[in-house]
């Protein structure tokens, strides 16, 4: 659920997520939804040359489960507070 | 909340978990991403020869398959010569 959170402080910045199929797709983060999809607007898909498949498609939803990495703006991440945020989720769930 | 009903009644490319491409007119969906397309085709890409498209008519595909769903600009889409096109297949997913 923190991913979540994470993600939705995240929209409407450049992201760039590279699936199980090692294509990496590069994008303006429109929305994301519990199992982590993924709705991605601008897209470019990198190495383009090799991938022609997608050059018509400018926006695309992904399906979280085949998502390997998403890389992050760091500047837009604050890494103070979800260290924190980190902590009282393990806190939270210590005391159950 | 990533949802799918902004592609409904457009033109869609989906990308399949054993790298098949299929494109088609989204005619639904549901709560787990099962898609049914209508009008749709396979592209089978290749690099020996331009891209062959295979009709399937109307095709449901299980949400667990699917690996994404992009809009496709129809405009763009059809003033691409498929038969220029040679490229390698989407690799399939590997975990």
């Amino acid at each position: 659920m923190l991913i979540f959170s994470v993600f939705k402080t995240l929209t409407d910045q450049k992201v760039t997520v590279e699936l199980k199929n090692d294509l990496s797709i590069t994008g303006v983060l429109k929305s994301v939804d519990q199992f982590l999809n993924i709705r991605l607007d601008k897209i470019e898909v990198f190495d383009e040359a090799r991938h022609p498949h997608m050059m018509a498609v400018k926006n695309c939803f992904i399906r979280g489960s085949v998502v390997r990495y998403v890389q992050l703006p760091a500047e837009h991440v604050d890494t103070q507070l979800l260290e924190d945020a980190t902590r009282r989720e393990a806190a939270a769930q210590n005391k159950r | 909340m990533a949802t799918l009903q902004g592609y409904v009644d457009h033109r869609v490319l989906l990308i399949l978990q054993d790298g098949r491409a299929i494109v088609g007119v989204m005619a639904g969906y549901d709560q787990k991403s099962n898609v049914v397309l209508s009008d749709s085709k396979e592209r089978v890409y290749s690099v020996e020869e331009g891209v062959e498209e295979i009709p399937l008519g109307l095709y449901l595909v299980k949400g667990d398959q699917i690996v994404l769903i992009g809009e496709l600009d129809e405009a763009l889409d059809q003033s691409v010569d498929l038969s220029t096109i040679r490229a390698e297949p989407i690799p399939p997913i590997h975990y």
